[in-house]
């Protein structure tokens, strides 16, 4: 077999979305380790990490990490394609198409903790859309609506709160990435 | 961190419409309706429609045998049943519209109407 280097030409951006990525990977694992009372009821630390960097890199940058976080997540978790992954990818996808709504309010008024709040229910909105469209086509789970929107507020706020502290704290160009 | 640059003005806006939003859905999916009449079926027939205001209990036959309905305080239960496993009975009381108890092998149902019926529990 003869050895065959295939060299990418990749770009400081692309390095950097990369490390970001690692990093919401790296929160998206130790929050598998947290049990949790209720499938589906997750903190989402990993979007922390895409709140910092669509405060600092914009909402391009911000969509390569979340989705790379998700679908790196999944081979990780072993459930690529399965109904997991789908959860995820619908949530992610829901929670960038708001943030990039959301991202016009004006920067003075809302911040970090507004983003994440939307998101967060843009998030769960869009689960509950594959739940209900593909998985338990049933009217009963809206009586699971309310846990998860419960849900979505509290660790919407505190992941903004997160976010916002971190970008008070540092003015670090970059998080440091997670062991 | 006394004065966080990155927590604005309007992201308590958010919070509040955030908490307002899940208070009002809570109470929107969670508060199914006064009920008010209790529909008993056997065999997959009406065999009987009584309203929850009266205490009473209602004997319904069954295939098997003779299941009990009781009526109390505007709740129902089924309180007795000769079905092997006892679901139904155990489900113990229901008061909200739409809920329903089954005895699958007795082929009786008590199920709750009235109100506003949001959705039905068998049917999508």
């Amino acid at each position: 077999m003869t050895a065959s280097t295939i060299k990418l030409a990749t770009t400081a951006e692309d390095h950097h979305i990369a490390r970001m990525a690692a990093v919401a990977l790296g929160l998206t694992v130790l929050e598998n380790a947290i049990p949790t009372p209720l499938p589906g009821v997750k903190p989402g630390l990993a979007n922390i990490v895409t709140l910092i960097v669509l405060a600092r890199y914009g909402w391009r940058a911000a969509a390569w990490v979340s989705l790379l976080r998700v679908v790196a997540g999944s081979l990780l978790f072993g459930n690529f394609l399965a109904p997991g992954f789908f959860l995820s990818l619908s949530g992610a996808v829901c929670s960038l198409a708001v943030l990039a709504l959301s991202m016009h309010l004006p920067q003075r008024f809302f911040g970090a903790v507004t983003h994440s709040i939307l998101a967060a229910f843009a998030h769960i909105a869009g689960q509950m859309a594959v739940v209900y469209l593909w998985l338990i086509p049933h009217a009963g789970i809206a009586y699971l609506i309310p846990i998860f929107a419960t849900a979505a507020l509290v660790f919407g706020t505190v992941n903004g709160l997160i976010a916002a502290r971190f970008m008070d704290n540092g003015d670090k160009p970059e998080p440091e990435p997670q062991p | 961190m006394l004065a966080p640059r990155h927590i604005k003005s309007g992201d308590y806006l958010t919070l509040l419409g955030g908490i307002t939003f899940t208070v009002w859905i809570t109470f929107a999916v969670w508060s199914g309706g006064i009920a008010d009449t209790a529909l008993i079926r056997s065999g997959g027939k009406v065999f009987k429609e009584v309203p929850l205001s009266r205490d009473q209990e209602i004997e319904v036959p069954g295939p098997l045998g003779t299941s009990i309905i009781t009526i109390e305080k505007r709740k129902a239960r089924i309180s007795s049943d000769p079905s092997p496993r006892q679901y139904c009975v155990r489900q113990g009381w229901i008061q909200q519209a739409g809920e329903i108890a089954i005895c699958l092998p007795n082929e009786v149902s008590v199920e709750l109407t009235g109100g506003a019926k949001k959705y039905d529990s068998l049917n999508y």
